[in-house]
């Protein structure tokens, strides 16, 4: 349990690495949501063994990272922790699939290894343009963003919720682990008693949420959750959005990597 | 202001599993009064609070606040009217900042902008909270979070505060910070409490809860140096008016 801790003291690091005050976070979340979106879908679009296409694509969460001053290593980091579950779907790539699709020099890469490449880098893109955003915009101000431009409301209020109690939950069944623990003299947890742990967290969730749901009606709740909406869609906004979606279009359709090398190759030769 | 008077008529509450929590309780608490209710564990003191703003419905017996019943259509105005403040502030912070969380109430009430963020402001003063306005809950510490739980009521501007165990899980400077915060309120105060120290020295008027009924009610002094009452109850004398136990003398 003590690593899912340390992974959850570091996610609230994150949240406040939101806090920054430079271009990037002043910018309207809607904008950086939107952006992250067609970004994510264009990387996700592209063929299987697509590998040159996606290396310009770098460029969007470095500017990012730039511009919102984050701390590189620790995105890093974070980056590496969520790579396992890419390498275990793209593992047996190069096992099935031993065709062999391009030929360097005498060297034959087949169609395995460059799905497999091309799985590793789609999912270093994805989940680092993800982690980028929630660093320069803050999870509730992601969850408002998607709620202005149409997600329903519901959905947003339940992601909120998940936000604010996760601490709260992991805190309560860490607590509850080591007083297992406490007890076990070294035996291991068995199926039983994790049944019975995580009955009994669920039990107690469910009477916190009376109780959150107390608090609320007592301040008036109705159904109706209002929230500050300080930010405004304005031209540096429109800006951001849209020259970055045509930069990522553009990049969709035109292999920039192969342009930049029959270029160079064009001035040698 | 009769708004601040909370009236109680033979109440009495069965839980759904056949429990009896309240027997019958009747008292009558008038403006401005600073009143604590004391019991053992399982006395019914939660039960109680959870009935003067509406969460519970008595099961036999009736509730005033103010110059109102307690029924379905005075629930709204009472929830506002009655501000209360849960045990656990986790509870009641549910909001991504403190900000958002104190403007809650406010904003559920319709007000306009200007004003919603005037009582924030105030709100987060009173108790001292102004910096923490950006600070997502969790960040807190149990005294901050104590306090911030208080603004959210606070910015409703009720006229009655109802706190559920106000000194429970706080460090003693925290305790008196808190302490000295709700000396200052000159709303009517209905407090749960084991702290029977800060009970002496908060609440004029104490009411003991035994096994559901009102066992006694009466001015906080009489009422603890009473050892008998006290004991039958599951109760002792607050610390502060025993014996001291190094010098031997009488407190």
């Amino acid at each position: 349990m003590a690593s899912i801790d340390g992974a959850l003291l570091d996610f609230k690091r994150l949240d406040r690495l939101a806090n920054g005050d430079t271009a990037i976070h002043r910018l309207d979340p809607r904008a950086k949501v939107l952006a992250t979106l067609v970004f994510i879908v264009t990387v996700v679009s592209f063929g299987k063994y697509e590998v040159t296409a996606l290396v310009p694509f770098f460029l969007f969460p470095v500017v990012m990272i730039a511009l919102g001053n984050l701390p590189v290593p620790y995105i890093l980091k974070k980056i590496a922790l969520l790579c396992p579950f890419a390498l275990v779907v793209g593992m047996f790539n190069p096992i099935f699939d031993r065709e062999v699709l391009v030929q360097v020099g005498s060297l034959g890469i087949t169609g395995g290894w460059l799905s497999f490449v091309s799985i590793v880098m789609r999912s270093i893109l994805t989940v680092g343009a993800a982690i980028v955003l929630v660093g320069v915009t803050g999870f509730p101000g992601v969850c408002l963003a998607l709620e202005r431009v149409g997600m329903p409301r519901v959905f947003a209020v339940q992601l909120l919720f998940l936000y604010r109690y996760i601490f709260v939950l992991t805190d309560e069944g860490s607590r509850m682990e080591r007083a297992r623990k406490l007890r076990a003299f070294g035996r291991k947890m068995q199926p039983g008693i994790f049944g019975s742990l995580v009955g009994h967290l669920l039990l107690r969730t469910w009477q916190r949420a009376e109780r959150i749901h107390m608090a609320m009606l007592a301040r008036g709740f109705t159904g109706e959750f209002h929230t500050r909406t300080d930010t405004r869609f304005g031209g540096r906004e429109l800006l951001f959005l849209s020259s970055w979606s045509t930069f990522f279009i553009i990049l969709r359709f035109l292999n920039l990597s192969q342009v930049m090398g029959s270029l160079v190759t064009g001035i040698f030769s | 202001m009769s708004h601040h008077i909370v009236e109680v008529r033979n109440l009495r509450h069965v839980y759904p599993d056949g429990t009896v929590a309240l027997r019958d309780i009747s008292f009558r608490i008038t403006h401005g009064e600073s009143v604590a209710i004391i019991g053992a564990n399982g006395a019914g003191k939660s039960t109680l609070l959870l009935h003067l703003n509406g969460f519970l419905s008595p099961t036999a017996g009736e509730i005033r606040i103010g110059d109102y019943p307690l029924t379905k259509a005075t629930l709204p105005e009472i929830r506002r009217t009655v501000g209360m403040v849960f045990q656990d502030p986790d509870d009641q912070l549910f909001m991504p900042t403190v900000y958002d969380d104190v403007a809650f109430g406010p904003l559920n009430l319709g007000l306009p902008g200007m004003e919603v963020e005037q009582r924030v402001k105030d709100a987060l003063e009173k108790v001292g909270a102004g910096h923490l306005r950006d600070k997502p809950p969790y960040n807190l510490s149990g005294g901050e979070k104590k306090r911030v739980a208080i603004a959210t009521v606070l910015s409703m501007s009720p006229d009655i505060l109802v706190m559920d165990e106000p000194t429970d899980g706080l460090d003693p400077h925290a305790r008196r910070q808190l302490m000295a915060l709700l000396k200052d309120f000159s709303h009517t105060k209905i407090f749960t409490s084991h702290d029977l120290d800060m009970v002496l020295d908060l609440c004029s008027r104490v009411i003991i809860l035994h096994e559901g009924e009102v066992k006694a009610d009466g001015p906080a002094l009489e009422i603890f140096r009473n050892e008998e009452l006290l004991a039958g109850c599951r109760l002792e004398k607050p610390l502060s008016m025993q014996g001291c136990p190094v010098c031997g003398g009488k407190g």
